[in-house]
């Protein structure tokens, strides 16, 4: 097991870059998520407002 | 067919499609995922000259080959949407472009950590390397050149046509360790050769590719979404699809 994250010695470079990688994918993940519920927010807000038409600006 | 075109195309029914379509393509990339960092990591041979410092190419191929790819979606979309004013092609392109950006930081970055111990350095002027940053540029300078505008009609034209334009440098950094003589390795995999890396190095390989294009298709559901959702500001149909998100949330 030890061996295994030794990888060969090369352990900060390997893990470094398995750990960045998932790092951004969730951080993706995650931006994407909050960007679609500040949307909806801003939707939902813009629909109770001013009834079924949403307003103009 | 062409009527489920034309049916994609309209923003509601896409909208509800990307929905419902997000958990599968989510889900399947993870599990894809993670059996292939299994096969990568753990499955796979040492490389006879990179010894363990070679699985890096698990993460760096595919995030290379996305930032590639997604400009390429990019692009096309935008072309669509300038030639035929299609409202959701605009859409996609825009929402490609923060996606594919963090693909490219990835690619320079894992390729970096790499080229440390294989090469010695951090960074190189070499032709991939600096073709690839100039890649990073595209993505940075178009959606740059999009919030300069308050309009999105116009946003959405003048960001279409720097977007086609750019598409000149996608075949630069994919031939660029061809034409040139580069510091970086030449390509393993080929679909017309056969290819020069062994199967069971190679096998976690494509299938990492594949799940980094569902994961990259998840994402894109939700940012078509917001997208969607910012441009059809008036729209009645949104009223309803809002409400049902919500009672999600």
């Amino acid at each position: 097991m030890a061996e295994f994250f030794n990888m060969g010695g090369y352990a900060g470079y390997v893990w470094s870059c398995y750990g960045l990688t998932l790092a951004v994918l969730l951080g993706n993940l995650w931006f994407a998520r909050r960007d679609l519920a500040s949307q909806v927010l801003r939707a939902t807000r813009r629909s109770q407002t001013s009834g079924t038409a949403g307003d103009a600006s | 067919m062409w009527l489920w075109f034309y049916k994609l195309a309209s923003p509601p029914y896409a909208y509800a499609v990307a929905a419902k379509l997000r958990p599968w393509l989510l889900w399947s990339a993870v599990i894809l995922m993670a059996i292939a960092a299994y096969g990568g990591l753990v499955m796979a041979p040492m490389d006879y000259q990179q010894k363990d410092a070679f699985r890096i190419i698990y993460v760096h191929v595919p995030t290379a080959t996305l930032s590639l790819t997604v400009y390429i979606v990019l692009a096309v979309s935008a072309g669509i949407g300038l030639i035929w004013r299609i409202k959701l092609a605009h859409a996609v392109a825009a929402a490609c472009a923060p996606i594919g950006a963090w693909f490219t930081v990835l690619a320079l970055a894992t390729g970096s950590i790499w080229g440390k111990p294989m090469w010695g350095t951090w960074w190189e002027w070499d032709p991939r390397l600096t073709s690839e940053l100039i890649q990073l540029f595209l993505y940075l300078g178009y959606m740059a050149l999009r919030s300069s505008f308050d309009d999105t009609q116009r946003a959405d034209r003048a960001s279409a046509i720097l977007a086609i334009v750019g598409v000149v440098n996608v075949p630069v950094v994919k031939y660029s360790v061809v034409w040139w003589n580069s510091l970086h390795q030449g390509p393993s995999i080929s679909l017309t050769r056969e290819s020069t890396i062994t199967g069971s190095m190679l096998w976690p390989l494509l299938l990492m590719l594949l799940a980094f294009m569902l994961y990259f298709a998840a994402v894109l559901c939700d940012r078509i979404r917001a997208e969607i959702l910012k441009r059809e500001r008036n729209a009645s149909w949104l009223n309803a699809a809002v409400e049902t998100t919500a009672a999600r949330a």
